[in-house]
């Protein structure tokens, strides 16, 4: 497919995204997308962000060949996309290290963030802390419960964590919470969203940091293998990792893009995370997306064993991308993922983190089928350590 | 005319302010809400603010998200809250009903589907918190074709050159939110209200209601010297909150009556 020029000046992928906020909200969006035109056609932000990435995250991140895990499975090729091994565990900081600098520029000296897994809220209280800003990180209840390393980690970085008790208590609560905190507090303040979701221009922005990623991959495959991968595959939640990897392959034909949903007790149940799979367009979060949302219009409980795919809305770009074909979008239920979790584990001495999980199912999935030059591209997003409590109690062990 | 206008037409001749209360539709219970409607009336309310529930009020500050969630409980949707209103409607035909909400419950209905089941019901405006009009040019053009007024917020950041594009939309009147944050938050520059309130009726060529933060008699009395309605919320929602089924509708319709009287001193 054609390299399109999206989203349009209002922040639209065809019918999806846009900009569907309190009157409140429009003049610091406004504000924001004036600033991020100026700096990204700024060289010296570009190279101060380039640089950053460098030397504070430690990118490029490599691709590793999944060779054991590969050869049980008996069919493709696996490589890893190892965003694992970022400052801080995961893709998000590409993303919080741009916003922060953008920040800056703006004179804002006081950040919010919203987190569900907490690796967002990680990744937004480590820029804080080395760019010297106050940091407020939301986090539902129920989240912080699952998720307590992270919430330790965000309080050593010096940020506050907010406990958010209203609606499911899970992520879509508080980024409604982080959105009231910047309503009432827009002058100072400066929200730092961490994924390709929300009001224009955050989706295309969160796009634009992550798209590091599938940069660097367009350059390393040909490198390891003399080619672009057969398929390249990420988890969606919001959808950040994913777009990240997704946006420069778009235009290169005979690559398929599969974005992996959190299937949770499988599409049936109805106890799930998949918008994509199993939801209807609607309006949430100040953008226009596929929802899961019940007859009413009212937004629906999620499941998911991860708490970073654990919400009910996805990117307005995937959406876009799901209506053109141009990406796949399938589900993995959490007994999959967890089974994955495992294997990588025992046959490469990796723990991924649950999201990523979930897209190294579905690569166990469909490898099997193929040849085995085939090759499949798996953004292995985050690290698992986070998720070990979960792990240990889901496999009845006490730690 | 329509109702709206024609209520503001008659306070203005009269020289009063339009009291515009706002309750949560289901809140407590579906069965209050008739009720309510009327002893807000009858406490002295000249147009009536609807809360259509939603799951996810960002706009709104705890204790409106609070009303939200008891109406959830009991399964209160769009639909619900039109019956409601077309029941409030079968005795009183006079006062105007304005529902407040979200988008997305108006989406999964469709545009045209509410309209016209809106406009039977008896609605006279519609306030979308999350529809500013450069998403919802199409949707206003609706409801003005069925009749309904398209009511927009206007807020402290607004700049004046957007202050006209969105009046130029407006129909019935526009809503100034007199603070930064959600509703309910605490403070209220008096001062900075009178200046931006002027401003925005030379522009608009509308009545202007003044909100959030709104939390006595006193407070509205002052706005009122400013604006041509005031709107109150969050106060109200408490009021229901903090009564006993058997008080509730006299400790709303008292509270109203308070507020009523300090507007007409």
């Amino acid at each position: 497919m054609q390299m399109y020029d999206l989203p349009d000046a209002q922040g639209h992928f065809g019918p999806y995204g846009g900009a569907f906020v309190a009157e409140t909200l429009v003049t610091a969006l406004d504000q924001l997308k004036r600033e991020y035109e100026v700096a990204r056609h700024d060289p010296e932000f570009q190279a101060e962000y380039r640089h950053e990435l460098k030397h504070y995250v430690g990118r490029p991140s490599p691709i590793y060949h999944a060779k054991r895990w590969s050869e049980a499975l008996g069919g493709a090729q696996i490589y890893l996309k190892r965003e694992d091994l970022n400052h801080t565990g995961a893709h998000k900081i590409n993303n919080t290290i741009g916003q922060a600098l953008l920040a800056r520029r703006m004179g804002k000296k006081r950040v919010i963030a919203e987190t569900g897994a907490g690796q967002h809220g990680v990744a937004s209280a480590t820029v804080a802390a080395r760019y010297g800003m106050e940091c407020v990180v939301y986090m539902g209840s129920e989240d912080i419960k699952r998720q307590s390393p992270n919430v330790f980690r965000m309080k050593l970085l010096g940020a506050k964590v907010v406990a958010v008790e209203s609606g499911s208590k899970t992520l879509k609560d508080a980024l409604n919470e982080a959105m009231r905190d910047w309503v009432t507090n827009v002058e100072s303040t400066f929200y730092i969203l961490g994924t390709a979701a929300g009001p224009h221009p955050y989706p295309m922005l969160v796009r634009d940091f992550q798209r590091v990623i599938g940069d660097e991959c367009l350059t390393q495959m040909p490198e390891m293998i003399g080619r672009q991968p057969d398929a390249v595959i990420a988890c969606v939640g919001g959808g950040s990792n994913a777009i990240g990897i997704f946006y420069p392959y778009i235009p290169i034909d005979g690559v398929r893009l599969i974005g992996v949903e959190a299937g949770g007790r499988g599409i049936a149940s109805g106890r799930h995370a998949a918008p994509l799979s199993a939801g209807r367009p609607g309006v949430l979060h100040g953008f226009r997306s596929y929802l899961m949302q019940d007859g009413n219009g009212q937004i629906i409980e999620t499941h998911s064993i991860s708490a970073g795919l654990d919400y009910p809305g996805v990117g307005p770009e995937h959406a876009w991308l799901k209506d053109s074909g141009r990406a796949e979008y399938v589900s993995i239920d959490d007994d999959e993922a967890l089974k994955a979790f495992h294997n990588l584990c025992r046959f490469e001495g990796i723990i991924p983190a649950l999201e990523s999980s979930h897209a190294l199912a579905h690569a166990a999935r469909i490898a099997p089928a193929m040849d085995k030059d085939k090759v499949l591209l798996v953004n292995l997003s985050g690290r698992g350590d986070k998720d070990i409590d979960t792990v240990a109690r889901l496999s009845g062990i006490e730690l | 005319m329509s109702r709206i206008t024609a209520t503001f037409a008659a306070l203005s001749a009269a020289g009063r302010k339009a009291l515009i209360p706002f309750i949560t539709a289901g809140d407590p219970a579906p069965e209050r809400t008739v009720p309510l409607m009327h002893a807000l009336v009858a406490g002295g309310a000249d147009i009536l603010e609807l809360g259509v529930p939603f799951s996810d009020p960002m706009a709104d500050g705890p204790t409106i998200q609070r009303a939200s969630e008891r109406a959830l409980k009991h399964g209160v949707g769009l639909k619900d809250v039109l019956a409601m209103t077309a029941g409030f409607r079968k005795t009183d035909t006079a006062t105007p009903v304005v529902l407040m909400g979200y988008a997305n419950p108006i989406e999964a209905m469709g545009w045209d589907a509410f309209c016209s089941a809106a406009a039977q019901a008896g609605v006279d405006g519609v306030l979308t918190v999350d529809y500013p009009p450069e998403e919802s040019a199409e949707f206003a053009a609706k409801c003005a074709a069925a009749g309904l007024d398209n009511i927009y917020l206007l807020a402290p950041t607004t700049p004046d050159p957007r202050i006209s594009a969105i009046t130029r939309l407006a129909r019935g009147f526009v809503y100034y939110v007199s603070l930064k944050g959600v509703t309910g938050a605490a403070t209220l520059d008096l001062a900075e209200v009178a200046a931006r309130v002027g401003m925005i009726r030379a522009s608009a060529g509308l009545p202007v209601g003044v909100g959030f933060g709104i939390r006595d008699a006193e407070t509205a009395r002052r706005v009122a010297e400013v604006a041509d309605a005031v709107v109150i919320g969050s106060r109200i929602v408490e009021e229901i909150e903090n009564s006993t089924p058997d008080a509730l509708l006299a400790n709303v319709k008292h509270f109203v009556a308070g507020v009523r009287a300090a507007l007409d001193k």
